[in-house]
């Protein structure tokens, strides 16, 4: 028994935790919980009325086994009755209890909500903290629409307690975070923004959060608080350690508002007004001069809480990236930092300077540190430093010293820690490919990274050396050499294996001069390696064979030996054995100069961005790598033109600079570009030819260039699944969200590997729509991510919010589903649809899916219900020609009146009864609601039984949503 | 244009030296079995890591910033932007509000006063965002709601008095 049991003491619960804690097994720990959970039961259920205070004692009981990690499926109800007892402490555990253990329950969230209705308007100040403390933990959209309008008012009014203003501030900010459209600040915004200037310190470090979250998402309208909060920094940063009292912590005034506040400013460009400014780069100047000064204490509590405003400080400088002068003491700062003995401040100062090194001002100051990093690398003893060193390293790297960096890189891989070894193989191709000077060096880099990491060497790597070697004829000899002697080694990996094929396929003759790599001997060579290999890379050497035949003729008589033998042409695998039986076909029947079309040297790949890079921003999220790359851009811009010297890779880098939307989905594009330049139309047909003579054989792509090419292909590129994924997108309306013009849930799509639900709301203006995304297999998605965009123009016209809630990790497990929120804004009328692109890699393979996502105009219809005298005298008024579109058409679907009825209410629209004097036709009625304006709108749909056939006439205040609307609703019935 | 609002805090977890979890607060809406999941993995994370090593770590998305106190581990989740050392002392001053309030504070108070441990984390942060940093504040609000549960009290029962409902 603790020695200390302030409170209440429950003495049933702390005999009960007494007895959990002495259970000796898994199994009597359950056998106790049950015990207890059948005593709770039937307590709830018994005839005695409980007291409140068994029943806070009883719902406490379920809480702790809840907490210990068994379900509770009872005991909500008492819980809520708890909420309206008048004694505080029974309150409070009521509280706790609905706060962990939240029930969607749409009956009890009512009741709940009444409580906290009952308490916020109590004035009891402790009530209402409960209250929001409640609010803010559950934060469920219910609460939000129950309490979004009434907080702001607890939280600007005059007679508020403190205590309860910090409670409204946060309870609000967690509401804005979960519904951002129903918490509307409008006329508090200049009360809420003037908190910063509140007497109360507490008021002001609760109430800054709010401000940044706001300011955030409405930077203009909350941009009076940027001076607010440079006076209110400029206050603590000057005052002297104890002015604050209880503020300050450690000697270190308010470091946490001072952090807070740091980081608001980090939400506006540098202040305009030049006196806001000078005491703003005052006060960052007394922060950098604090860390220069003894400290006040030896506790880390005084150094951590100094260095966090120091950090956050730099942050602010960093973002500002304008002040020369505070850019490099900043540097020069953490330079200090990096050798400092605390760990802590180690892994700061190099995650800091990662920052610092994209800023054109201080990034020589950085390099100027490279040996400290670079030791760093070699001897932290944490592995999370010494991944920050490689970081910084990368971000750090240029021209001057990029062969340094990639030699230190390389030879930490070999006893790197295996979590980060697939990250680091691919910033040294990165480093290694944008800063060649020479390409010899880049072909021993990367062969090095298959020697050292050749596991952890992705497709992309070696597509990547491959497209390079081919593009530029300088190091195609060197290349060669290079991976012919690399694979004289006796155990070398297998993408050496596929990369020295490759080259040696295309650019073997270049090195077959000598003796030593003769024809012969670079064939044995290879082939040694490959029974040892899998069946793609076999697929891929025999592919090389049959260019050596083209590029050797002497060596045709034994590689066709090769290739007639039983383990080759009746191999199991049908791709191998399609590619022996072709090849040796090919081999025996075609004239060298058929041979020599068909097998042409490969043609150079089309520039683009480089796919490692595209690789590693998925790998670390977009932006990630953005800024080191921006900022490589501009410095390339400057040496690299200005030297003259402008090699395929800085052209591809500045491509990925200016965002080529190049579909990086398909690996290097090669597939796509290349037999377009490569054959021409010719060889095409040279290959039927060949077939028609060589008998019924399909003309395979396995020997046309496209066949070559598809080994650096993902496998499902053949297997005709990629192409059932892709949706087309340019089609005029798709079908699958044709089926949701009128409803809003169901199933948006559906295939093998994927399910896609939809289910969505629309208010007014604003709409969200959840996207549930299940796994339908048994395997995991790997790199899932999903991007919405809206093309063309319809940008401005729809404001989407996008992952208003994100998955946890780009990772789907098999059997699992995630949900995505997008919350949706109509700015003004639009037609065309928002694209829902999803990729994910589904056993290596990437999928790649572009879907329409069922936004339409018609869903921001509000009903509007009219008489029949004001039907038609509206309908009068729209009587401009254009503001009419009419629209008749065969019945898809069936004529059914309540069929029609269900989908013309499922519009949006209110159906309004006995207007139109023929009771077969319906009218409907709705305005639709987007920002700027209301659109109203007449519809009225005509039915002809007979002929099976719709008169459709809509009429509206725009006329193109009369279009658009007639568009729609004409592919609905 | 929209960003990504900024959490200070997604969770804060307190974890025994043999990975048994006493305190548990989330930020962020996940479901049950993601909870469970995501505490069970990063426990053992931090468990397998030495002593002496850094506070820091990036894990999934997430960056964790802990530190041990006796048997308990304190460890907190936040985004990428936040910053670790203040969030490091928002993990002391925890432990300060808590040992002033049990008077040097063992696990075992933790254990047997959960709701405690939980009202003063409220007090302290709310949404996962700092409410009052002032020792002496939070500790009044405490105390205030101690002082209105013992006028409250009613007279117990015997049975309840030996603890045997």
């Amino acid at each position: 028994m603790p020695a200390v049991s302030k409170g209440d003491g429950m003495r049933g619960l702390a005999v009960f935790i007494s007895d959990i804690r002495n259970c000796k097994s898994k199994e009597a720990e359950i056998k106790r919980i049950n015990k207890e959970l059948a005593n709770i039961r039937s307590k709830f259920k018994g005839d005695k009325a409980l007291d409140g205070y068994s029943k806070k004692k009883y719902v406490c009981k379920l809480l702790f086994i809840f907490l210990l990690g068994h379900d509770i499926d009872f005991g909500h109800m008492e819980a809520v009755n708890l909420l309206s007892s008048n004694k505080y402490t029974e309150k409070q555990i009521g509280y706790l209890f609905i706060s962990v253990l939240v029930n969607s329950n749409s009956e009890l969230i009512r009741l709940i909500n009444n409580a906290i209705k009952n308490d916020l308007s109590s004035r009891n100040p402790t009530f209402m903290c409960l209250a929001l403390h409640c609010i803010a933990n559950v934060g469920s959209r219910e609460m939000a629409e129950a309490f979004a309008s009434e907080i702001p008012r607890i939280l600007v009014a005059g007679d508020t307690m403190d205590s309860v203003k910090q409670s409204a501030a946060l309870c609000l900010l967690r509401l804005y975070k979960t519904s951002p459209d129903l918490v509307l600040m409008g006329e508090w915004t200049s009360r809420v923004v003037h908190l910063l200037n509140d007497q109360h310190m507490g008021v002001v470090t609760a109430a800054i959060s709010l401000i940044t979250c706001l300011s955030q998402k409405n930077p203009d309208e909350f941009k009076t608080c940027v001076s607010l909060a440079v006076s209110r920094l400029s206050r603590i940063v000057s005052s002297a350690s104890t002015d604050l009292q209880d503020y300050t912590y450690y000697f270190v005034p308010a470091p946490w508002l001072s952090c807070k506040l740091l980081r608001l400013l980090q939400c506006y460009p540098p202040p305009e007004d030049g006196a806001v400014k000078g005491r703003l780069v005052e006060c960052l100047e007394t922060i950098l001069n604090k860390a220069q000064e003894p400290p006040k204490s030896k506790k880390v509590q005084h150094s951590n809480a100094k260095n966090a405003i120091l950090f956050e400080a730099i942050s602010l400088i960093i973002h500002y990236d304008s002040e020369p002068n505070l850019l490099v003491r900043a540097c020069n700062q953490l330079g200090q930092f990096l050798q400092h003995r605390e760990t802590n401040l180690r892994y700061l100062a190099l995650e800091s300077m990662c920052t610092l090194a994209s800023s054109e001002f201080s990034h020589e100051a950085v390099k100027t540190h490279i040996e400290t990093v670079i030791n760093a690398l070699k001897t932290e003893r944490d592995v999370s430093v010494r991944q920050r060193a490689a970081d910084l390293l990368y971000a750090m790297c240029d021209r001057s010293n990029a062969k340094q960096i990639v030699a230190e890189m390389l030879s930490y891989l070999e006893t790197a820690d295996y979590s980060i070894r697939e990250e680091m193989v691919l910033k040294v191709a990165i480093l290694a490919e944008k800063y060649a000077v020479d390409y010899s060096w880049y072909v021993d880099t990367i062969l090095n990274l298959i020697r050292i990491a050749g596991d952890y060497v992705s497709e992309e790597v070696w597509y990547r050396v491959i497209q390079i070697v081919i593009n530029r004829d300088d190091v195609q000899g060197y290349a060669a050499k290079t991976v012919f002697e690399a694979l004289q080694a006796p155990a070398c990996h297998e993408n050496m294996v596929k990369v020295g094929g490759y080259i040696l396929g295309e650019f073997g003759n270049l090195i077959a001069g000598d003796p030593r790599s003769s024809p012969l001997v670079q064939f044995n060579l290879l082939h040694s390696k490959f029974h040892l290999c899998s069946v793609p890379t076999r697929a891929l050497l025999l592919s090389a064979y049959i260019k050596f035949i083209n590029l050797f003729p002497e060596t045709k008589a034994t590689i066709q030996e090769v290739l007639r033998c039983d383990s080759q042409i009746r191999n199991s695998d049908v791709e191998l054995q399609q590619r022996a039986v072709e090849y040796l076909k090919l081999s025996s029947i075609a004239s060298t100069d058929v041979l020599a079309t068909v097998l042409e040297e490969m043609p150079p790949f089309p520039e683009r961005e480089s796919s490692i890079l595209a690789k590693l921003k998925k790998k670390k999220g977009p932006g990630a790598v953005s800024v080191p790359d921006l900022e490589d851009g501009k410095r390339e811009g400057g040496e690299l033109n200005g030297g003259g010297e402008r090699g395929p890779d800085s052209a591809a880098m500045s491509a990925s600079n200016a965002s080529t939307p190049s579909p990086s989905a398909d690996l290097l594009g090669m597939r796509s570009a290349a037999p377009m330049s490569a054959a021409p139309t010719s060889a095409g047909s040279l290959l039927v030819d060949v077939f028609s003579e060589a008998g019924p054989a399909a003309p395979s792509a396995a020997v046309n260039d496209d066949g070559f090419l598809r080994d650096l292909e993902p496998p499902t590129e053949t297997s005709g699944l990629s192409s059932e994924l892709q949706t087309p997108v340019d089609s005029p309306f798709n079908a699958s969200s044709r089926r949701f013009v009128c409803k809003n849930n169901g199933v948006l799509f559906e295939n093998q590997l994927l399910q896609i639900g939809i289910k969505s709301e629309y208010r007014q203006n604003l709409g969200r729509m959840y996207l549930f995304y299940g796994n339908k297999t048994s395997v995991q998605f790997a790199s899932f991510t999903t991007t919405v965009s809206c093309p063309g123009e319809l940008q401005s016209h729809i404001l989407s919010i996008l992952r208003a809630t994100k998955p946890v990790e780009p990772v789907v497990e098999g059997g699992a589903q995630i949900q995505q929120v997008l919350n949706i804004e109509c700015l003004t009328d639009f037609s065309e649809a928002p694209l829902l692109n999803i990729k994910f890699r589904y056993g290596g393979a990437l999928q790649n899916l572009s879907l329409k996502l069922p936004v339409t105009i018609n869903k921001f219809f509000q009903p509007t219900e009219m008489t029949s005298h004001d039907f038609f005298q509206r309908w009068k008024q729209l009587s401009q020609p254009q503001q009419e579109a009419q629209k008749i058409f065969k019945a898809n679907h069936s004529m059914d009146t309540e069929v029609l009825k269900a989908k013309l209410l499922g519009l949006g629209t209110a159906l309004l009864d006995d207007v139109d004097p023929n009771p077969e036709n319906y009218v409907c009625a709705g305005v639709i609601q987007t920002k700027g304006q209301q659109v109203g709108c007449l519809l009225r749909l005509e039915p002809n039984g007979q002929a099976q056939m719709y008169r459709l006439t809509l009429r509206c205040s725009k006329d193109s949503v009369s279009l658009r609307l007639c568009e729609l609703l004409a592919q609905q019935f | 244009m929209y960003m990504q609002s900024i959490h200070l805090m997604q969770f804060m977890l307190l974890f025994s030296r043999q990975g048994k979890l006493r305190l548990q607060k989330w930020y962020v809406p996940l479901s049950d079995k993601e909870r469970k999941k995501i505490s069970r993995d990063l426990v053992q994370t931090i468990l397998a890591r030495k002593p002496k090593m850094c506070s820091f770590l990036e894990w999934r998305d997430l960056k964790i910033v802990y530190k041990r106190y006796a048997s308990l581990y304190f460890c907190c989740a936040v985004e990428d932007q936040d910053n670790e050392l203040i969030t490091l002392e928002i993990i002391h001053r925890y432990v300060e509000l808590l040992d002033k309030y049990f008077g040097s504070v063992c696990e075992l108070d933790i254990i047997f006063n959960f709701e405690k441990a939980y009202f003063i984390l409220d007090e302290f942060l709310l949404g996962g965002e700092a409410q009052e940093t002032s020792k002496k504040n939070v500790l009044k609000a405490i105390e205030q709601a101690d002082l209105l549960q013992e006028e409250a009290e009613a007279p117990r029962s015997v049975l309840e008095e030996i603890g045997l409902t």
